[in-house]
């Protein structure tokens, strides 16, 4: 226990004797939380739209007008005519295009519809099915507006009775549709993963590369004392760097805590053993700190875009979803987001927990196992 | 120039001996976009749904039969009632509900209104509002069908997707891919071949040399332009031949842009790595200060558009944002240089800048 103690006390000396890295280990994490969670967003500001309004009627020129009225598009440019259009497109001066055609006024008068053309820029996926549907709530509202002003000459159809269908929606634990709230729990995750384990995967290979492994080596301690004392200190380092996460998470973001902190705590110690275990793993493996930046790298990556941070994991192919089971930011994140955000208890988190542990089990044998007195 | 053709022999060979390191560097990028071209994706599908139904008719049936159908959802169960509901989205078992009332089929056929609740787990509000979105248009569409309404009036918006008509996931993440591994890879390359000289005290005899500070830096960068370079080619290879990405604009435009691009990331690695003074903090710098803003400021997963004002101003500082317009618009826009000169032209000015502020750091510190 001692050793281990003495040991601990050697990594902290040698972290905080390179005041570089303390300030890299505290600042990288919590300004880039507080910057990049205003970044993770599909929320979209305003639409950069162009018109064509080939109708040019008052019903045509209302259309034009509700949708400047909100605040999700604006009309930066109206075009008489559609040539040249595609190239605003081209050119991102616009996201979307509105084509009003000749004859809308009338079209709606006589046979109760109209057509109006969007195009929209899809180079960026996802997004542009979020300002199709604000388009398309637009349009419905307006519609429904003229329904009343409009004179019409279509004969409308008997109606037996007044059925309607009452559908009304809810959208649970986040009614303000906040990004933040589901998204700085996630970043929180992922920045305390990336430190934690670029530090443990390079802090064997460093002592190997600059030759004070070698002295380590010949000491009376064991392998688990070697592991254990390595893990310490990074898992100490880890929980503080975390905790002001959390802190700046409530403070400034105003990030829900539903569900019991504890469990949040428990879950967070148990990961961090998994994360950093595996640091120390591809720190035994791999002979250079580069070998262990790129390999640690490639981890944090997959880590990070196959655990349902941005994307969801549901989305993803049968395979990918089989492979993301292992993944310990996947579970993690899952555990953060239900105790905080869904206020979830220890029955919905207690199997990822024990997951984790198990896990966490796995990757310190293999760390103690590969890791060698001798060098060969 | 000999001793200079000689220092770029050396760094090769450096690089050449160290088959593993090679390995990883060349390979890296191309198992990532395999894995992330396939992984990635931003479409909704497989929703668990329950569907509370308490008194089960044709209606009804026709309806649970109709989500069934659908490849957006999963039915998870069909219930009685609401009283576990909570439990289950509390657990995350389900992320919808559909609540019917009793009686559907008869309150249709007496034309009475017809309440239907749907609850969706808007914890991500993204997928939350796509989730509303789907469940709302079937159950609309399933009234329609059994319910003669009056036809009110119609506003039909014809939408056309331009450039990725099926929202094709792998097009639009490919691109993205092929920009952030880039910045990434190249910018660890150059900073850590630089602080390990530092480190193993092999610059020393750099500095002791004639070769101009300048001269080191760009001997240090020549061979990882030509193996950034490569990795480029194997990247596109594969976004070409696996996941069919387009290339609608010119191939060498894409090159050059390519090449253009890696010299920025290198610029960066050799600004990095003159500030940095051990491999460690190079390595924390290039690794946990770019890849976050990389992958959250580009627009390779949020889009640009999304970013608050102030944000949208920092992000211009990211040189992945300019280049991802670029790859895009190439790619899948089938852009030119006349579209895409203003993205061009401010990666030359970041890739001057970083050069000189790095090369002049650097002969600061060796002076």
């Amino acid at each position: 226990m001692r050793i281990i103690f003495f040991l601990v006390r050697k990594e902290f000396l040698q972290i905080f004797r390179d005041h570089t890295t303390v300030v890299q280990i505290f600042m990288i994490p919590i300004v880039q939380l507080l910057v990049l969670s205003n970044a993770a967003t599909f929320d979209l500001k305003q639409t950069r739209v162009l018109v064509v309004d080939e109708d040019r009627t008052t019903v045509s020129a209302g259309l034009v007008q509700r949708l400047e009225a909100g605040r999700q598009f604006r009309v930066v440019r109206a075009e008489p005519t559609t040539t040249g259009v595609e190239h605003a497109l081209l050119d991102r001066e616009v996201t979307a295009t509105i084509h009003i055609p000749r004859d809308f006024e009338s079209d709606l008068v006589l046979h109760g519809r109209a057509p109006v053309q969007l195009v929209l820029n899809a180079e960026e996926g996802a997004a542009v099915g979020i300002v199709q549907s604000n388009a398309g709530a637009i349009l419905d509202s307006y519609a429904a507006e003229l329904e009343r002003s409009l004179p019409r000459l279509t004969r409308r159809q008997s109606v037996v009775g007044t059925a309607t269908l009452d559908l009304r929606t809810q959208r649970w634990f986040n009614p303000t549709r906040n990004y933040k709230h589901y998204m700085v729990p996630a970043l929180m995750v992922a920045l305390t993963t990336i430190i934690g384990l670029l530090l443990t995967a390079q802090n064997i290979t460093r002592e190997y590369e600059l030759g004070t492994l070698e002295q380590l080596n010949v000491t009376p301690m064991t392998k688990v004392q070697f592991i254990a004392a390595k893990l310490i200190p990074f898992w100490l380092l880890s929980l503080v760097i975390f905790s002001i996460g959390l802190t700046i998470g409530k403070l400034v973001f105003g990030i829900p805590m539903r569900g019991n902190l504890l469990l949040v705590y428990l879950a967070l110690m148990v990961y961090l053993v998994v994360v950093l275990g595996l640091g120390l793993w591809i720190s035994t493996i791999t002979r250079t700190q580069q070998q262990a930046m790129f390999v640690a790298f490639f981890v944090i990556l997959i880590f990070l875009l196959m655990g349902g941070l941005f994307t969801p994991v549901d989305s993803m192919p049968d395979w990918a979803q089989a492979v993301a089971q292992a993944n310990p930011v996947k579970h993690f994140v899952f555990i953060m987001r239900a105790v905080l955000v869904r206020g979830a208890g220890l029955e919905t988190v207690a199997a990822p927990i024990v997951g984790l542990a198990l896990a966490g089990m796995a990757v310190l044998a293999l760390a103690v196992n590969r890791y060698h007195k001798s060098t060969a | 120039m000999k001793s200079f053709l000689g220092f770029v022999r050396k760094e090769a060979l450096h690089l050449l001996r160290d088959r593993q390191t090679l390995a990883i560097l060349l390979l890296l990028p191309v198992i990532q976009v395999l894995i992330f071209g396939f992984a990635v994706r931003t479409d909704v599908r497989e929703i668990a749904i329950v569907i509370v139904d308490p008194t089960p008719d044709l209606a009804t049936l026709e309806l649970r039969d109709r989500v069934a159908a659908s490849d957006r959802f999963r039915v998870v169960r069909v219930a009685p009632s609401t009283s576990q509901l909570d439990a289950q989205f509390r657990a995350s078992m389900v992320r919808q509900a559909l609540v019917l009332p009793r009686d559907v089929a008869r309150r249709i056929g007496r034309g009475d209104s017809l309440p239907v609740q749907l609850l969706t787990d808007g914890s991500d509000p993204n997928t939350g509002g796509i989730m509303q979105g789907y469940a709302t248009a079937i159950v609309q569409r399933w009234y329609a069908d059994l319910a003669p309404s009056r036809a009110s009036l119609q506003i039909q918006a014809l939408s056309r997707m331009r450039y990725n008509p099926t929202l094709e996931s792998s097009h639009l993440f490919v691109p993205g891919l092929i920009a952030f591994v880039l910045t990434i890879v190249s910018a660890m390359m150059t900073a850590i071949s630089i602080t390990r000289e530092k480190e193993t005290g092999t610059m020393e005899m750099l500095l002791v040399s004639p070769i101009r500070p300048a001269a080191i830096v760009a001997g240090k960068v020549t061979p990882y332009v030509a193996l950034g370079f490569l990795s480029v080619l194997l990247v596109l290879i594969v976004a070409r031949v696996v996941f069919e990405v387009p290339l609608r604009g010119s191939l060498a435009l894409l090159l050059a842009e390519s090449g253009l691009y890696i010299v920025t990331a290198l610029a960066l690695g050799i600004l990095i790595s003159t500030q940095a003074p051990t491999q460690r903090t190079a390595m924390i710098f290039a690794l946990a200060g770019l890849m976050m803003p990389t992958l959250l400021l580009s627009g390779f997963i949020f889009p640009l558009d999304s970013l608050p004002v102030w944000l949208r101003t920092i992000s211009y500082v990211v040189p992945a944002r300019w280049f991802l317009i670029v790859v895009r618009g190439i790619m899948i826009k089938g852009a030119g240089l006349a579209t895409l000169w203003q993205e061009t032209l401010v990666l030359v000015g970041m890739t001057t800048f970083l050069l000189l502020a790095g090369s002049r750091k650097l002969a600061i510190r060796l002076g």
